[in-house]
C-alpha cells in the first residue's frame, strides 16, 4: 500500500466589492487588490511558509514524494519568500506539478479553445518557475467526467485527477488505478481518508476525534488496493486546521508512522505505474465540492447562469488588458460566492468569501463584467 | 397554562409591527394548546369587531382607552384634543397609562400562570398584576425608546422601560441587536432575556397578482419616523435616477416625518420619480408589494422588522438594513448599513439591470419564508416560560 497526495494551492483575485454600477464606464480597478494582500500575507503566513518548510524537512528524512497544483493567479499573488520556498521543493526533484487552468476556471464546461489557452499558459509559467514540465492533469475543482480525459490525452497528458465519488464507484474501492473508457488513466481521491483530514481532523464531535497518527496509519494499512489517493487544499495546514488543533504535529509524525507500517508517500506519476484495474465510466460530471459532488456548487443557480452566459458570450472581441481581466473573471470562485445552497454547506461556502450574501458577489462581478463589455465596445469602434 | 397577556391592537387595526406581532404570538401560542386572556386598551369610538379566526382558547378583555402604539406624549395630547377632553381618560400620556395600569390589573386572579407585558406602557400593568398573582412576570420587549427617537429617549418613557425590565422574572426580546441594546441602555442581566425572532401570519394573507408596471419601482413602506430611516430611501432614489432616469420609487405609510421627507424629494428635484401614498391597510398594502421590482427596508434602528417577511411572503425581493433584528435570521434578501446610501443605491440600480438576482431572491424567498411561521416563535416563548416556572 502506497499514499499519494496531492494538495491544491489556489488564491483568485477577489473583485472589490465597492466597484459599483457608478463606477462603470469610468475606471476598471475591478479587484481588490489591498484584500487579496492582505489574504495572501496570511495564508502565506498560517500555512505556505510552515508547511513547505515542514515538507521539506520531511522529504530530506524520510523522502518522501507528492504533488502539488498551483494556479497561475496564486503564482502572480505569491510574496517573493513564498515563491522561492516552493521553488525549494521543486528542487528535492520529489514534488511533482500538475497541470490545470492558469485561472482555476470552468472553462472546460463553457470554451474548449479557452481551456486548452489557459491549460497552456499555466503550464509555461510552472515550467519557469519550477523547471519541470507537468504530465497529469487535474480540472479545476476536480470537475471530470469521460470527456475530459479524452481531451487531455489529445492534449498528451499521462493521467488525470478526479474524485472518487460513490455514486460513480459503487461498490469499487477509490485504491487502485482506473481508466477512463478512452483509455486515460485516472488517479481517484479516497474522500473519506482525505477528509478525515482536511474536514474532519479538529471536529470534536466527530467519533475519529483525536486523530492520531498511529490511528490514521492503521486505517490507511487497513484499507484495501494499491494506492490511497489523498487530495485536498494545501490551506488544510494551518489555515482551515489552525496550529493549535495539532494539524502540523500530525503531518510532521505521519511519515515515520507509515514507514514502519510500510507504506510509502509516492507521487501520481508514480502512482500511475500500475496498470489499471478497471474502466469506469463518468458520462456526467463530477468534482469534489460539497456533498452534492457535482457542478452545483458554481452552476444552476440564476445568478450563475446568468453570469457565465454573459461573460462566456464576451471574449472574441477583447484583448490586451481588457482579455487579461476578462480571464481573472473566469475563475471559479467568483461564482463559487453566487451559490445559494446554504442550508448545507453554507460554513464552507463562507470561508474566505468577501460578501455578505451571494447576491452581492453576483452584483459586484456584473458590475466589472458590464464594464469590460462597454471597453470591448470601444475596441470595436476605435 | 393560562397567561394573561397585556398587549395591543388585534385585526383589523393595525398600526405597525407591534399589534401584529401581539397578534401572531397569541394565534400561535394558542395554536399550541395555551389559554390566554388578552387584554387590550381599546378605544370605543373605533368599533367591536375584532377577528379572533383560529383562536378558540383566546379571550379579549377591552379597556375603553386612548393609549395605542407608538404613542408620544405630543401624539396622545392631540387625540386627547380630537376627543373633546373626555374626563373619563387621563390628562396626559402617563396618567393614562397609570389609569390603565390600575384596571387591566384587574383582570389578574390567581387562575393565571404566567403574566406577560408587551412594551412600556403595559410594564406597570404587569408588576400590578404579579403583585396581586404572586406569579412570574414576563416582559416583552418589542423596541427601545432608543429605536423609536434615533437615540434621543423621551426619559421618563425610558425610566419606565427600564423599571418593567428590572422587574421582570424575564424578558423577551425580538432579536438579539434588541437584548444588545436592552443590555446596554439598561442594564438588564444577560442571563434573563430571550431572544425570540418573529414569524408571520400568512393564514389570511393571499398573495395577490404580480402587478407589474411599465417602469421598474422600487417600494418603501413604513411609518414615516426617523427610526424607518426613510430619508435615505430619498437619497438612495436621487443616486439610482442619476443612473437610470426610468426608475419610479413609491413611500407607503404616513408620520412626522412625512412633510420633511417630501420636502427633501422637492428639493433634490426627484418629486415626479417619487409617489407618496399615505398609509395603507389590508389588501392594499400586499397590492403596493406586487406592484414593486424591489422593496426597500432603510431602518435607522429597527428591533425586528417584520415588514421584510411580508415583502418576502409577497415574493418582493428586499434589501435590509444591517440595523435590523431581521438581518440577523433573513437569509435571501440584500443588506446595508441603513446610512450606506451609496451601497443601497448600488444594489437597487445593478438588480434592476440584472435581473437574474431580483428572480433568484424570490425563488429562494418562496421556500425560506417557510421557516418564518407562527409556531416556531410561539414554541420559543413557551419553552422560556419553563425558566420561570419552577
Amino acid at each position: 500500500m502506497n499514499v499519494c497526495c496531492y494538495f491544491q494551492v489556489h488564491q483568485p483575485f477577489r473583485l472589490n466589492k465597492n466597484y459599483t454600477v457608478f463606477d462603470v464606464g469610468k475606471h476598471d480597478a475591478y479587484f481588490d487588490e489591498k484584500l487579496n494582500k492582505e489574504v495572501m500575507a496570511k495564508v502565506a503566513k498560517k500555512c505556505y511558509l510552515p508547511t513547505n518548510k515542514l515538507l521539506l524537512k520531511l522529504i530530506k528524512r524520510h523522502g518522501i514524494r507528492f504533488a502539488f497544483s498551483i494556479t497561475g493567479v496564486a503564482i502572480e499573488q505569491f510574496p517573493k519568500e513564498v515563491l522561492q520556498s516552493f521553488q525549494k521543493l521543486a528542487d528535492t526533484g520529489n514534488v511533482e506539478f500538475l497541470s490545470e487552468t492558469y485561472h482555476h476556471s470552468l472553462a472546460f464546461l463553457y470554451d474548449r479553445q479557452e481551456f486548452d489557452h489557459q491549460v497552456g499558459l499555466h503550464k509555461k509559467t510552472i515550467k519557469k518557475h519550477f523547471r519541470q514540465t507537468p504530465k497529469i492533469l487535474r480540472n479545476t475543482e476536480l470537475i471530470y467526467n469521460n470527456e475530459v480525459a479524452s481531451h487531455a490525452k489529445r492534449l498528451g497528458y499521462k493521467g488525470v485527477l478526479a474524485e472518487g465519488a460513490d455514486h460513480v464507484l459503487d461498490w469499487q474501492s477509490p485504491n487502485y488505478v482506473y481508466q477512463s473508457p478512452s483509455g486515460v488513466p485516472l488517479l481517484l481521491k479516497n474522500y473519506k481518508l482525505s477528509d478525515d483530514v482536511a474536514f474532519r481532523f479538529s471536529d470534536k464531535s466527530w467519533k475519529g476525534h483525536p486523530l492520531t497518527v498511529e490511528k490514521y496509519g492503521s486505517w490507511l494499512s487497513q484499507a484495501p488496493g494499491d494506492v490511497v489517493n489523498l487530495f485536498m487544499d494545501y490551506e488544510t495546514f494551518g489555515e482551515h486546521q489552525w496550529e493549535d488543533t495539532g494539524i502540523f504535529n500530525f503531518l510532521e509524525s505521519l511519515p515515520k508512522e507509515l514507514e514502519q507500517k510500510d507504506i510509502r508517500f509516492i507521487s501520481p506519476s508514480e502512482a500511475l505505474k500500475q496498470a489499471p484495474k478497471a474502466t469506469v465510466d463518468m458520462p456526467n460530471f463530477v468534482s469534489w465540492a460539497d456533498v452534492e459532488r457535482d457542478l452545483s456548487a458554481w452552476t444552476g443557480n440564476k445568478l450563475q447562469d446568468s453570469a457565465l452566459e454573459k461573460l462566456y458570450k464576451m471574449k472574441q472581441t477583447l484583448s490586451g488588458k481588457a482579455l487579461e481581466d476578462w480571464r481573472k473573471l473566469t475563475t471559479s470562485d467568483h461564482f463559487y460566492y453566487m451559490c445559494t445552497k446554504w442550508f448545507n454547506d453554507g460554513d464552507v461556502h463562507k470561508y474566505f468569501n468577501p460578501y455578505d450574501s451571494p447576491y452581492e458577489g453576483y452584483i459586484a462581478f456584473m458590475n466589472a463584467l458590464q464594464d469590460l463589455s462597454q471597453r470591448q465596445e470601444e475596441w470595436i469602434t476605435v | 397554562m393560562k397567561i394573561l397577556m397585556l398587549g395591543w391592537e388585534f385585526p383589523p387595526y393595525k398600526t405597525g409591527g407591534l399589534g401584529t406581532a401581539c397578534y401572531g404570538l397569541t394565534k400561535g401560542m394558542s395554536k399550541e394548546g395555551v389559554d390566554i386572556t388578552f387584554v387590550v386598551p381599546f378605544d370605543p369610538g373605533k368599533g367591536e369587531f375584532v377577528n379572533l379566526k383560529g383562536m378558540t382558547k383566546t379571550k379579549v378583555e377591552r379597556i375603553p382607552s386612548l393609549l395605542t402604539p407608538y404613542q408620544t406624549s405630543a401624539g396622545y395630547d392631540a387625540c386627547m384634543n380630537d376627543q373633546g377632553a373626555q374626563e373619563v381618560y387621563g390628562w396626559n400620556l402617563f396618567a393614562e397609562v397609570e389609569r390603565y395600569s390600575q384596571l387591566a390589573a384587574g383582570f389578574a386572579d390567581d387562575s393565571f400562570d404566567i403574566i406577560h407585558a408587551h412594551d412600556w406602557m403595559t410594564y406597570k400593568a404587569g408588576i400590578l398584576a404579579r403583585e396581586i398573582t404572586k406569579k412570574p412576570l414576563v416582559v416583552h420587549i418589542h423596541a427601545t425608546e432608543y429605536d423609536r427617537t434615533g437615540g434621543h429617549p423621551n426619559e421618563e418613557i425610558a425610566k419606565r422601560e427600564s423599571e418593567g425590565m428590572h422587574a421582570a422574572d424575564l424578558v423577551i426580546a425580538n432579536s438579539q441587536r434588541l437584548k444588545d441594546e436592552v443590555i446596554k441602555h439598561y442594564g438588564i442581566d444577560a442571563a434573563k432575556i430571550e431572544v425570540v425572532h418573529w414569524g408571520l401570519d400568512t393564514d389570511d394573507k393571499s398573495i395577490p397578482q404580480r402587478a407589474g408596471w411599465n417602469q421598474p419601482t422600487v417600494l418603501f413602506l413604513g411609518r414615516m419616523t426617523i427610526q424607518k430611516g426613510p430619508e435615505y430611501f430619498v437619497h438612495a432614489a436621487q443616486k439610482v435616477l442619476s443612473h437610470n432616469p426610468n426608475v419610479q420609487f413609491v413611500m407607503v405609510g404616513s408620520g412626522d416625518k412625512l412633510p420633511d421627507v417630501i420636502n427633501l424629494a422637492a428639493d433634490l428635484g426627484i418629486s415626479d420619480k417619487i409617489l407618496f401614498t399615505g398609509a395603507l391597510r389590508g389588501e392594499d398594502v400586499n397590492r403596493a408589494f406586487s406592484m414593486a421590482d424591489l422593496f426597500v427596508m432603510p431602518s435607522v434602528s429597527e428591533p425586528f422588522g417584520l415588514v421584510a417577511l411580508e415583502a418576502m411572503h409577497n415574493g418582493t425581493p428586499a434589501i435590509i438594513s444591517k440595523q435590523s433584528g431581521v438581518s440577523e435570521v433573513m437569509r435571501h434578501c440584500m443588506q446595508a448599513d441603513f446610512w450606506d446610501v451609496d451601497k443601497m443605491a448600488n444594489l437597487i440600480a445593478t438588480s434592476l439591470q440584472h435581473t437574474a438576482v431580483l428572480d433568484e431572491l424570490k425563488h429562494n424567498g418562496k421556500k425560506e419564508i417557510k421557516r418564518f411561521d407562527l409556531a416556531t416563535p410561539a414554541k420559543k416563548v413557551i419553552n422560556a416560560y419553563g425558566k420561570v416556572l419552577l
